[in-house]
């Protein structure tokens, strides 16, 4: 009875402690500006379900697209086995599906099958990191905080599953053994071969399964109020972060509404602008960005497919998306711990540019997509890059002196060059 | 063979002083304008244009700057600046179609304009000959042969991964009985020539490489006679490339309409 009561506040705390992190996290997306993505649900829906549920951006690298995959269908899956373990844990009973029979054990002997695909997985991953030390996991931006977080989440992983199998292997071995309450039920393909490791004695034998059950479920809750504050976000964010991608061919990039107001009304007189004070041009700042920039910041996990693939990085430049997507969310939850504490938000004196993403990082974009595209969850570091060259460019005039030039030209002679604009046709005169 | 422009490239004031209505209009842009080398691309187009008998003018003086630039350097009051005084001329004169010879422009007008009231018809050049192709119009006969000849394309990021055309330029080197070659990063995987967010006008930020080295090393990896381009930035970035690399005399780095006239003796 005691530890059904402990379950029960156990979850419930859990959950609610989860509930209000979430919260914060949602408040902190919704500083960022409005942008419409509810055009287009069917087309929505199906990005989605290719994307983030079928992982089919994943497949360009195979070897971590096989793992991952075995990765996340052993997360979801072993997950119907919470359910299990909610029902014993608030009724206090022990294995209710048991009486699936057939069912049961096949479902239990698949469980095992995937919990064992998911520990050699998280090895593997565990071993490219630290010991393999792939290019992709070794940039600056990966050093400290970001790489532990890594390493947490693959050990926590691999000791869920440790769990799970031994828990699964005492079970069976009290069972063997007519232990009451532990009525026959389940198939145990790979703990079988850990039973021979555990003792013989009843008591003990029920002391690792009862320790095993409840580190597996205390470590799931755990897991679960860990993902705020870590990369792992993205086994939820995945699934409305590609929902609300950017459906528009990449190369366009968006109009700015509160700029086609003004340039109407310098090439119009008769037109009015609408009332209201435009707001900055351009982004300073995380506020300045769309919700939809800010989600893309807490759905990214640091993976590195973007900067993998970006020309500026390649060769050596300081710019790397997936580093721009980092600074975008650490600046926000700098921001959202002000308003934590009831403080104001953007008055610490700092920004997202300069003090998080260097002019230098910004200038470096060539523009090219690759980023957007490499990303396997649909997040456009590009566009925060945009957005930033936007507010320097225009609220501070401020750009490298060859571009300030090209601007020039082009206001002044139509084209990027000092060339007359009456010379334009004389490509078809000279030969 | 021959760079001279034997043909009269007509005017959209022309043509409309005249009372007649183009089926196209070739969208030139800067640097096929005024980039020497772009310019030889841009005649070429004309005489592909002409020799298929399509009715088309261009602006001539009237053209402009899409905005492109200014765009991806930030300037948005620049590129609208830009934009609504280019979509008035083009209502101006009533265009219902267009071709640039310029992966950037061509994705400017197509997916930029519509929003400030410029809604066309846009195709890439490599499209219009994809299409003449298709149509029967266009062959790779009565000019100098590719047969055997090596050829790689480099997908310019704003016709690649910007909007998803990788067909088109491989379709109409297709036609050559040439050996295609790709890089191991091409389509939607391709590395970009290094031009591309206004880089073109600027000096590279501090790195230890230049991308178009990166690039060119990667094509030359393919052992090429011919290094294919579908945009005069990745023209101008591509051979520079390959004179860094000491290459000039064994590897040519040609335009898709280049080619095309080439191998049709235009």
């Amino acid at each position: 009875m005691i530890s059904q009561i402990l379950f029960i506040a156990l979850t419930i705390a859990a959950i609610a402690f989860f509930s209000i992190n979430l919260k914060k996290v949602i408040r902190n997306i919704r500083l960022g500006r409005p942008a419409d993505r509810s055009d287009q649900p069917a087309k929505r829906l199906t990005t989605m379900l290719k994307v983030a549920f079928g992982q089919t951006k994943m497949v360009v690298r195979p070897i971590p697209a096989a793992l991952h995959f075995i990765v996340y269908v052993g997360f979801v899956i072993i997950n119907i086995e919470v359910l299990e373990i909610m029902i014993d844990g608030v009724f206090g009973t022990h294995r209710i599906f048991g009486g699936l029979g057939s069912l049961y054990n096949f479902l239990i002997g698949g469980f095992e099958i995937l919990a064992l695909g998911v520990w050699i997985s998280c090895v593997i991953f565990l071993i490219r990191r630290n010991i393999l030390k792939l290019k992709r996991f070794m940039a600056r931006e990966l050093t400290g905080w970001p790489k532990s977080d890594a390493n947490y989440i693959l050990f926590t992983e691999i000791l869920l599953m440790t769990a799970f199998l031994l828990m699964n292997a005492a079970d069976a071995k009290l069972q063997l053994l007519g232990s009451h309450h532990y009525i026959s039920a389940g198939a145990f393909p790979v703990s079988q071969y850990l039973q021979n490791l555990l003792p013989a004695n009843e008591a003990s034998l029920i002391a690792i399964e009862r320790g095993c059950w409840w580190f597996h479920i205390i470590g799931i809750l755990a897991f679960l109020n860990y993902l705020p504050y870590s990369k792992h976000f993205h086994i939820l964010f995945a699934f409305p972060n590609t929902y609300f991608s950017n459906l528009e061919p990449k190369g366009e990039f968006t109009n700015m509404q509160s700029v086609t107001n003004e340039v109407k009304a310098m090439l119009d007189p008769s037109f009015t602008p609408p009332e209201g004070d435009p707001g900055r041009f351009g982004a300073k700042d995380v506020n300045d960005l769309t919700w939809v920039n800010l989600m893309n910041a807490y759905t990214c996990t640091e993976c590195g497919r973007c900067t993998a693939v970006c020309p500026a990085n390649i060769t050596g430049k300081l710019l790397s998306p997936r580093k721009i997507m980092m600074d975008t969310r650490d600046r926000m939850e700098e921001v959202g711990k002000t308003l934590d504490k009831g403080g104001a938000a953007f008055e610490d004196g700092k920004s997202l540019i300069d003090d998080y993403i260097t002019r230098e990082e910004l200038w470096a974009c060539t523009s090219c997509n690759a980023c957007v595209e490499a990303c396997p969850i649909n997040i456009d570091p590009l566009a925060i890059i945009t957005d930033l060259r936007r507010y320097a460019v225009m609220e501070e005039s401020q750009a490298p002196s060859s571009i300030s030039s090209m601007l020039g030209n082009i206001e002044n002679n139509g084209a990027p060059w000092k060339y007359s604009p009456a010379d334009r046709f004389n490509w078809a005169k000279e030969n | 063979m021959t760079e001279k422009l034997n043909i009269e490239v007509p005017t959209m004031a022309e043509m409309m002083a005249r009372g007649e209505e183009p089926e196209i209009l070739f969208w030139v842009g800067c640097a096929g304008s005024y980039d020497e080398r772009a310019q030889k691309t841009t005649r070429d187009i004309c005489k592909i244009l002409h020799h298929v008998g399509i009715k088309y003018a261009v602006l001539g003086t009237e053209e402009s700057c899409t905005g492109d630039p200014a765009k991806r350097a930030g300037n948005e009051f620049l590129f609208q600046m830009q934009a609504m005084t280019n979509i008035e001329v083009l209502n101006a004169y009533n265009i219902k179609k267009i071709v640039t010879g310029c992966p950037h422009c061509f994705n400017t007008i197509k997916n930029e304009y519509p929003g400030l009231g410029g809604i066309y018809e846009v195709i890439h050049h490599t499209q219009l000959i994809q299409d003449l192709i298709n149509d029967g119009k266009l062959k790779a006969e009565g000019g100098e042969s590719f047969k055997g000849k090596k050829i790689t394309y480099h997908d310019p990021c704003y016709l690649g991964r910007g909007n998803g055309i990788y067909e088109a330029p491989r379709a109409a080197l297709e036609v050559l009985d040439a050996q295609l070659v790709e890089m191991k990063r091409c389509k939607s995987n391709g590395l970009c020539c290094g031009a591309g967010g206004a880089q073109m006008f600027k000096e590279p930020e501090k790195g230890n490489k230049d991308i178009n080295i990166e690039r060119i090393e990667e094509a030359l990896e393919t052992s090429p006679n011919i290094i294919a381009a579908g945009c005069p930035f990745c023209m101008t970035m591509l051979s520079d490339g390959v004179k860094m690399k000491d290459q000039n005399d064994n590897v040519k780095v040609l335009d898709i309409a280049e080619i095309t006239a080439r191998a049709n003796g235009l």
